[in-house]
């Protein structure tokens, strides 16, 4: 009778190695200070490197004149002014991009994800190609075929694309509008000059058409993903109810999709909002150009990346918090 | 031909309203193909092409040294013939043994085209040209051999013959980067494909092992495991690699002792993999989340030990599930190797852009964008095909169907 008992002794009493009260603050003891070793590491590093340097951390720059002009902005810049307001007219060039970028995409990925339903084989067929070619060619190589390669090979003056209310020339997208007051005008050719009330820039043009074209296709697949949730069923009971196509789609087959939906374009959305600091590459000034230009001309590494990392979270979070409540009003309410 | 007027029909003219708009998208499509074609026929120099192709294989690399990056791809091919004949030609449960299965004289029929096709169109010097035809016969006499011979190979050398890869890697490293007796080629000089695919491949492979401890982490239930995966994921998912490249670049030079920093080209891998390793670590997470919590319970109650029961019965299941997340961020970390560019790196993209700023091919972008486009396309097509035949072949419908035959 000895041997059980020993086993039962083992089983109860583990050496404290296998002891399972103790394992956990083990592991988390050795981990918690394998980071702590490093994070001291590095930022000793970093303050052993910068005060070598003299550049320990410090804000005044951000008062002193910018120096450098930014082509294209809402807010109004110049040279002269400090750089946080370079910093801030670039934001705000990131958020126009991004919010009618946001607009664009859903409406383009909405329509391509219900023409994926389509009872036209070609339509579908052609919902698809777009889908596999767009998602297959990286989007920054997209951004500089729409820009150097359509935009920038535009015909300007007279010879500019024209339809009603619209102009595309080489110097820039225009289009008609309410100008002073409330008088509707029409872009028109002043002096071989396009003159408009809404004058978009070829790099503001350029990077819109190619999140747009890039981010609808993602968007299309969410929303094929959630309708094809939907099952078929559903369909065929709201038809034999007598209802017809829209109506089952509007009550019956939409509000059960949107709970797939949504949370799959809060992943596309914020993916959006990160792209579009690919617009360096076409010439828009927008937040992370500036701050490019910033380090450039200052020399503050690490200011200008706690900023520009901070700006990028901060849209993120908005994006989520926005998306979150939205998902919150489509889940199915339980009784 | 009855069936198939009924079926263009039913698709495409099943009522007025389809008919026409079938006809618009006929028209649309057609006169799109047309001008393509003529464009690329008749008014595209693919002269930018042909002068700069191996500016855009492989960079700036020292034409002396070129024979090692020949050789690596030579080894490479032979590599993938002997991998592609035993994984395709030996009988399975589920399949007989066929030497050349129908999908595959379809593959090697368009290898064939594309290597004779290819060095020809590209205009290349006939050495290199029959370079590229020997090559071909390697990948199809080693595939022949290995499909007809290879049943006869012991077991246990079968089982071992996967680390093939790995240690072809090192070598690999050995050749492009010099070292052991070879000439040392500095990571400035490489470029073009060469780098993309180096950089690509570096990031996948080591973001793998990363992207996995993190998932579990963060589904520990040790709150400091999980909350710093929950840091590290969210932080680096928060912000756009542009910005973490820029990390690489400005700011890790202060992070770490003076000297100590690598090169530009290999901090910027390292953020790529960094990079991915978080997005990848979602995708395992929604694999981990797909196991039942009964099966990690059986396994312990079996008496496996913890990592016993994650590698032998918990992970197995959740990699599977989270196959088709993970190669689609292979894909996406594939193409962001273009952002490098912007950080001044010579890569596929980088290259391009030095080719059209030489003003003997000023105005020629589209046809360059064009073939790199093509060159991405193809590369992520083909990954993504593959995901989806190895997600066919590890459902475990097929496998419970293989199981159950004779």
């Amino acid at each position: 009778m000895r041997k059980p008992q020993a086993l039962l002794d083992r089983v109860d009493h583990p050496p404290w190695w296998r002891d399972r009260r103790v394992i956990p603050w083990l592991v988390q003891g050795v981990v918690g200070l394998l980071l702590l070793v490093l994070i001291a590491f590095l930022l000793g590093n970093l303050v052993h490197n910068l005060t070598a340097r003299g550049m320990l951390l410090s804000w005044r720059w951000l008062g002193e004149p910018a120096g450098f002009d930014i082509s294209e902005s809402f807010l109004p810049f110049d040279a002269a002014q400090p750089y946080w307001r370079g910093l801030a007219a670039g934001l705000a060039n990131t958020l126009r991009a991004v919010l009618s970028g946001l607009v664009g995409a859903t409406l383009l990925g909405t329509l391509a994800g219900m023409a994926s339903f389509s009872r036209n084989g070609l339509l579908r067929g052609l919902t698809r190609a777009y889908v596999e070619i767009i998602r297959n060619i990286p989007l920054l190589l997209q951004l500089i075929f729409w820009y150097f390669v359509v935009f920038l090979s535009l015909p300007n003056g007279t010879a500019a694309l024209q339809i009603p209310g619209v102009v595309l020339a080489k110097s820039g997208l225009y289009l008609a509008g309410f100008s002073q007051g409330m008088h509707w005008s029409l872009p028109q050719l002043i002096n071989g000059v396009w003159q408009a009330p809404w004058r978009l820039s070829v790099e503001f043009a350029a990077l819109l058409s190619g999140l747009i074209i890039y981010s609808g296709a993602f968007i299309a697949e969410v929303v094929r993903g959630g309708i094809a949730s939907v099952p078929k069923g559903q369909w065929e009971a709201a038809t034999s109810l007598g209802m017809g196509w829209f109506p089952t789609l509007r009550h019956v087959v939409l509000p059960q999709a949107l709970r797939v939906i949504v949370p799959g374009l809060n992943t596309q959305y914020i993916s959006l909002a990160k792209n579009s600091s690919l617009a360096v590459a076409v010439g828009f000034s927008d937040l992370y150009s500036v701050a490019e230009t910033t380090l450039n001309q200052t020399g503050r590494a690490l200011e200008v990346y706690l900023l520009l990392l901070g700006a990028y979270l901060a849209l993120d979070l908005v994006i989520s918090v926005v998306m979150n409540g939205l998902n919150r009003l489509v889940q199915i309410r339980e009784r | 031909m009855n069936l198939l007027l009924r079926r263009l029909r039913a698709d495409l003219f099943a009522t007025p309203a389809d008919g026409a708009l079938s006809l618009g998208l006929i028209a649309l499509i057609s006169a799109a193909a047309v001008g393509l074609v003529q464009w690329a026929c008749q008014k595209a120099q693919w002269a930018v092409i042909q002068a700069n192709s191996t500016l855009f294989a492989v960079g700036r690399y020292p034409e002396a040294q070129q024979w090692r990056l020949w050789l690596l791809t030579a080894l490479l091919t032979a590599a993938t013939g002997v991998s592609w004949g035993l994984l395709r030609s030996h009988p399975r449960a589920d399949r007989e043994g066929q030497l050349w299965p129908r999908n595959d004289r379809l593959v090697l029929g368009l290898l064939a085209a594309v290597a004779l096709w290819v060095p020809w169109a590209l205009r290349l010097a006939p050495a290199l040209q029959s370079r590229w035809w020997l090559l071909a016969a390697l990948l199809g006499a080693s595939r022949w051999l290995a499909g007809r011979f290879g049943s006869h190979l012991s077991r246990p050398l079968l089982r071992l013959f996967p680390l093939v890869w790995p240690l072809l890697y090192l070598i690999g490293m050995v050749l492009i980067s010099g070292g052991l007796g070879l000439m040392p080629v500095p990571p400035s000089q490489w470029g073009g494909l060469l780098l993309t695919l180096l950089t690509a491949s570096f990031a996948i492979l080591l973001c793998f092992p990363l992207g996995v401890l993190l998932a579990l982490g963060r589904r520990s239930d040790l709150p400091l495991l999980r909350w710093s995966a929950v840091v590290y994921i969210e932080f680096i998912r928060g912000a756009p690699l542009i910005t973490l490249l820029f990390l690489g670049q400005n700011i890790l030079g202060f992070l770490l002792p003076g000297g100590l920093a690598p090169d530009r080209i290999w901090r910027a891998a390292w953020v790529l993999t960094f990079f991915a390793a978080a997005y990848l670590a979602e995708a395992v997470r929604s694999g981990l989340a797909a196991v039942p919590k009964g099966q990690a319970e059986a396994a312990r109650s079996l008496g496996l030990s913890y990592p016993q029961t994650l590698v032998r019965v918990v992970l197995p299941q959740a990699l599977r599930v989270a196959l088709p997340a993970m190669v689609g961020q292979f894909i996406s970390l594939f193409q962001d190797t273009t952002l490098l560019s912007l950080i001044g790196l010579l890569e596929l993209l980088g290259v391009a852009r030095t080719v059209m700023a030489n003003p003997e091919f000023l105005g020629n972008n589209r046809e360059v964008y064009l073939t790199l486009a093509l060159l991405f396309w193809s590369c992520c097509a083909a990954l993504g095909l593959g995901s989806r035949a190895l997600e066919k072949r590890l459902d475990p419908q097929t496998l419970s169907q293989s199981a159950s035959r004779p």
